[in-house]
């Protein structure tokens, strides 16, 4: 390029109009992809927002499921899971897992009684640093088909519109499913006597290759015994830590970990949609909790339990809700961890 | 640390535009995959983590050519504020692109996150567990992003103003050469 230096003195308007172009473009680019320009789109942000209470989530304590409990315990493997999956953790042999009991619920001193969904979260480690996690609900289902959809769910129980849940109802009928469990299904007086499902699907990578769909749910050993949510009540706030505590002090607790395979055209994108009943199952082995901790400094409190985290031989299916879970799941641990203050350790269990 | 050369070594600037690339999607797959509840939230991230280890290693590299290779002298009649802006610039992508991985690394293993890179290749923990240093590190990483692409805009703008306004050789130092060229 031949310039005089007549022309350099000169300002080149339209030169710099194109240089300010440029750098504008880029900006706005920027701007567009981190969600700045998009106010409608659904972040992790609007989701997590959307599980506080009128009053604001509680500082320092998981965004949802927020009130919990620490185990310690052995995930057996059988070696039976190996035909489906080649992770490591289905290799007959015993791994380490930390887990955490608790309550769908996003205030951690709601009264036991009150929150009808309990849940499960595991983190299984394999040697070689691999490791499998996992957030079971007790629910047969989940209340519905899409995250956009648990969204809606959000805006409409969060709603003061008296009308709000009777639409959302009416636009999406899965719903039901779930209504129906929970206003039906017995409840139980005991973390131990539940049965905690993945919901999601998932598949299995076996060693040659092949992709199984599968879900998995933990089964209990401990026989359920039906009480009423008010007997429930009765025994307390927080009845079922203290049970869960005293019942593994006296002996380890144990779950049969069942795959659930799928048939070809079952609806592995939808966990608001069980499959057939008579769909081949897999007993892979047995988790042992061997050991409750309080939450406040127990190895539980700094684990996210992102169902994304899977070792490999297992990744995500079609379900679109582990990507939503595990987004959402960063933003409510990235919040919480910054808030350490508000939810203190005590002295003596100030490691980690 | 100038050379005698007119523009970068061919491997100074091969690396040059592959972390320009590499680099800007980093930022944009950042800023993306943390304002999104889609499946791109997974697959994002799972190009993330590998993206910017191969950025921290490239960069380790592209130090080590500067060291060996140096830079050409920037022209004479560049007036001292504008080089000393050059030079600032210079050691701010230097600083950012070995500890913007670094401090991501670090930030998954204060969270007690496995470091997966692909497969079964996994990164050992460089940071004890703790929601303080995590808090630390991860508004280090984000502050530092935006930080990094407000450079790379300067930067593009301030090439743009050497090629097109003062047109003083600047750009040539570092523009992509197809082949013939090389034989000046």
């Amino acid at each position: 390029m031949v310039e005089s230096p007549a022309s350099r003195k000169s300002l080149p308007l339209g030169r710099l109009v194109l240089i300010a172009a440029v750098v504008a473009a880029g900006a706005i680019g920027f701007a567009y992809t981190a969600g700045w320009l998009s106010p409608h789109r659904l972040t992790p942000k609007k989701l997590v927002a959307g599980l506080a209470p009128p009053g604001g989530p509680a500082p320092g304590h998981r965004r949802n499921h927020a009130k919990g409990i620490c185990f310690t315990g052995t995930f057996e493997a059988n070696g039976d899971g190996s035909a489906l999956s080649k992770a490591r953790v289905f290799e007959r042999g015993r791994y380490p897992v930390v887990g955490r009991f608790n309550l769908a619920t996003a205030d951690p001193n709601a009264k036991d009684a009150m929150v009808r969904v309990r849940g499960l979260g595991i983190r299984i480690t394999t040697p070689g640093g691999q490791e499998w996690r996992s957030a079971m609900i007790d629910a047969p289902v989940f209340p519905v088909s899409t995250p956009k959809d648990f969204y809606e769910l959000l805006t409409a129980s969060g709603s003061k519109d008296p009308n709000a849940m009777k639409n959302f109802i009416g636009a999406h009928p899965g719903f039901l499913a779930f209504a129906g469990w929970a206003k039906s299904a017995p409840w139980t007086s005991s973390y131990a006597e539940e049965r905690y499902n993945s919901l999601d699907s998932f598949l299995f990578v076996d060693e040659a290759g092949a992709k199984h769909a599968i879900r998995w749910s933990l089964m209990p050993s401990a026989l359920p015994v039906p009480i009423s949510p008010d007997d429930l009540a009765k025994r307390g706030p927080d009845y079922l830590e203290q049970e869960i505590t005293q019942r593994v002090a006296g002996s380890a607790q144990r779950w049969d970990l069942v795959i659930t395979v799928a048939n070809p055209g079952d609806p592995t994108a939808d966990p608001n949609k069980a499959w057939p009943a008579d769909r081949r199952t897999v007993n892979v082995g047995t988790l042992i909790v061997e050991q409750i901790e309080p939450e406040r400094d127990g190895p539980c409190r700094d684990i996210n339990f992102d169902p994304a985290v899977l070792p490999e031989g297992i990744t995500t299916s079609d379900d679109p809700f582990p990507a939503a879970r595990s987004a959402a799941y960063s933003r409510s641990y990235n919040s919480r961890t910054a808030e350490e203050a508000a939810y203190p350790r005590t002295e003596t269990g100030a490691k980690q | 640390m100038t050379t005698s050369r007119t523009r970068f070594t061919a491997p100074q600037r091969l690396l040059h535009w592959l972390m320009a690339i590499c680099i800007l999607s980093m930022l944009f797959i950042g800023v993306g995959m943390v304002s999104t509840v889609t499946t791109k939230y997974l697959t994002l991230v799972q190009i993330h983590k590998p993206l910017g280890i191969a950025i921290l290693l490239l960069a380790i590299v592209r130090l080590a050519l500067r060291f060996i290779y140096g830079a050409p002298a920037l022209p004479p009649d560049l007036p001292e504020p504008v080089k000393l802006a050059a030079w600032s610039s210079m050691v701010l992508f230097y600083l950012l692109m070995i500890a913007m991985p670094l401090i991501g690394w670090a930030m998954l293993s204060a969270a007690s996150y496995p470091v997966v890179l692909f497969g079964g290749v996994h990164l050992p923990p460089i940071a004890p567990v703790s929601p303080a240093l995590h808090t630390l590190l991860w508004n280090a990483h984000k502050y530092l992003a935006f930080a990094f692409f407000a450079t790379i805009l300067m930067h593009i703008a301030a090439i743009l103003t050497h090629k097109l306004i003062r047109n003083d050789g600047i750009f040539e130092t570092m523009a992509p050469t197809f082949g013939k060229s090389e034989t000046k």
